[in-house]
């Protein structure tokens, strides 16, 4: 408990690679959330030893979006059943990293967010070498219940980070 | 002419016009002209109403005929008479109708024959599920029936299987599964759970052991509205669909509307909101019907209500943080479950009490069953921890369902152990 600013925590974890159970990597990290939880949480993190390489998947990736003729449309990944196609499984991933940004920006200590489902993604082509994407994603806040429309626009190439260019909060259904 | 005539008889069955009960289809196969000549001139015979399905073409060719009852005795008579041997391909049309439905309501619906070729490792819609219920209930009378215990606000009917080798108000355990409609998993498990109780019911011994004292009292699809809205309209529907007035959104959340701290922080005064608690507890009819469920049996012991997702095993209380008096015999009993669950897998679940565990939250489903007296009250947050959430592959509903189903009976045992 930090006075006048806000609460600190020290925390201990281990990273584990979604497709990969064996491959885990120990992080430390800082998360300071401010008073008022107007401001998005501080966070700095340290990973002990080395993420997995994953070129090869990204440029495979990367090559297959840049040759569709059409841009890529596709609604709900997973379906109601829990399926995503193998096709898919790459534009899921890129939502769930990209959804990580949202999340740490709206997170406050009474939140708990996880990325339920993509309702909509839509490419959008560029000239430049960049891949963009337009979600709408359905966020499931744990404390709430709720389950909360969410469009944010992606960018992405294999040789630079994820990076979500803007943001918006949709509103609920009745 | 022979389909025709089938389709007309399915209409008029349908419409309720025309019956073939007692009919018969007859085969002849003329050998020479004067028994040709003979079955040529029962076509000449209206008064007997026979209807020839393949018409007399010539020696050798089999000659069908549908007979009406009242002509049966006449006809073999004439055809005895005259030395003309005939066979029975159909002994009662009817019969065959009636089969040939409910074939095609079965194929339609797509409709498992059995029990055992129902297949619990995919996702089923209510219909499916309820037809189960009955098909469990054909196969074992002996051990299930099934009780309708009330209905919900659009009107559907609201099942619990009862298992029980007998006596008069058992002891019980109680299960039930899918109050929250989008958690899909967990009515998946509730059929499972209620196979599994039949298979095993008399070779695995601690099950055994239960149903000679207690009864098993299961229902499936606590929240059919709005499982039927996830299947329909809105994968993500978690409430009931009930209409109340002022507002116009819908649904009340059924694990905020008991009785037990109703209306206090951890639920939602705002009718929009996946937590609202409702006008007043027990509003919702698929609340109350447990509730009168539970009143008037008096003998529950063991109460467990299942959600998901994030692996939890929890006890109550949800609504305060003042631990209850069965704090620590909860705690060692959930420990015991959870590593029964763990030594399947090796899937982890952290237990606790509701508010420690997870969040605060008032008018609880457990919260109300344990201050009616049921000390063994638990709530399990089921697979998995949020990588697919709701929307859990069907891939995981089985082992889901049997890693579970060994923590149900540490706490079914335990209860046995521990009758009060």
């Amino acid at each position: 408990d930090i006075d006048g600013v806000g609460q600190k925590y020290h925390l201990e974890l281990v990273l584990e690679d979604v497709l990969d159970k064996d491959s885990t990597v120990n992080c430390t990290a800082e998360v300071l959330y401010h008073l008022g939880n107007n401001i998005p949480p501080d966070v700095q993190f340290a990973i002990a030893g080395e993420l997995k390489n994953a070129e090869a998947a990204d440029n495979i990736f990367y090559n297959r979006i840049k040759s569709l003729e059409k841009e890529l449309v596709a609604e709900n990944i997973p379906d109601s059943r829990g399926n995503v196609s193998p096709e898919m499984e790459p534009v899921h991933l890129l939502a769930w990293v990209a959804s990580g940004y949202v999340i740490w920006q709206n997170s406050t200590e009474n939140t708990k967010f996880q990325l339920a489902q993509i309702k909509r993604v839509k490419q959008v082509k560029r000239r430049d070498e960049y891949l963009e994407f337009d979600y709408t994603i359905l966020l499931h806040e744990m404390v709430s219940q709720e389950i909360i429309p969410w469009q944010m626009t992606v960018l992405w190439h294999p040789q630079h980070s994820v990076q979500v260019t803007q943001d918006s909060r949709q509103p609920k259904h009745a | 002419m022979r389909v025709l005539v089938l389709l007309a008889a399915l209409v008029a069955i349908a419409a309720g016009t025309e019956t073939f009960v007692g009919h018969q289809v007859l085969r002849i196969v003329p050998t020479n002209n004067e028994e040709l000549q003979t079955v040529q001139e029962l076509q000449e015979l209206e008064e007997l109403q026979l209807d020839f399905w393949l018409a007399p073409r010539g020696l050798g060719y089999p000659v069908d005929i549908r007979v009406p009852f009242p002509s049966l005795q006449p006809l073999k008579a004439h055809l005895e008479a005259n030395s003309i041997s005939y066979s029975i391909m159909i002994e009662d049309v009817q019969a065959l109708l009636d089969h040939e439905q409910m074939e095609m309501l079965r194929s339609r619906r797509q409709l498992p024959f059995s029990t055992n070729t129902f297949d619990y490792a995919t996702y089923h819609n209510l219909d499916e599920i309820y037809a189960f219920m009955d098909l469990l209930v054909a196969e074992n009378p002996n051990l299930v029936s099934k009780l309708e215990i009330g209905r919900s606000t659009e009107n559907r009917p609201l099942y619990v299987l009862k298992f029980s080798r007998g006596g008069t108000n058992r002891p019980a355990v109680w299960i039930d599964t899918g109050i929250h409609s989008r958690e899909w998993v967990t009515q998946a498990s509730g059929v499972w759970f209620a196979k599994k109780i039949v298979l095993d019911h008399e070779s695995d011994e601690g099950l055994a052991s239960v149903l000679d004292k207690m009864d098993i009292f299961l229902e499936i699809v606590t929240n059919p509205d709005g499982f039927a809205f996830t299947h329909s309209q809105n994968r993500m529907w978690r409430k009931t669909r009930s209409k109340h007035s002022g507002s116009l959104c819908v649904g009340v959340d059924p694990n905020r509307n008991w009785d037990a701290g109703f209306g206090g922080p951890g639920a939602s005064g705002n009718p929009c909101s996946d937590t609202y608690h409702g006008p007043y507890a027990n509003s919702e009819p698929e609340v109350k019907a447990i509730v009168d469920f539970v009143k008037s049996h008096g003998n529950i012991k063991a109460f467990v209500s299942i959600h998901s997702y994030s692996q939890l095993l929890l006890y109550p209380y949800g609504h305060t943080s003042t631990p209850v008096p069965d704090q620590k015999e909860l705690h060692q009993i959930s420990k015991k479950a959870v590593a029964a669950l763990s030594s399947l897998y090796g899937t982890s679940y952290k237990y606790g009490s509701i508010i420690t565990t997870i969040y605060q939250a008032s008018g609880g489903t457990i919260d109300w069953t344990y201050n009616q007296g049921i000390k063994y009250s638990f709530t399990f947050e089921l697979r998995d921890t949020g990588r697919y959430g709701f929307l859990l592959p069907a891939k995981h509903i089985v082992p889901t369902a049997k890693e579970t189903w060994l923590a149900l009976k540490v706490i079914m045992q335990h209860t046995l152990d521990h009758l009060y």
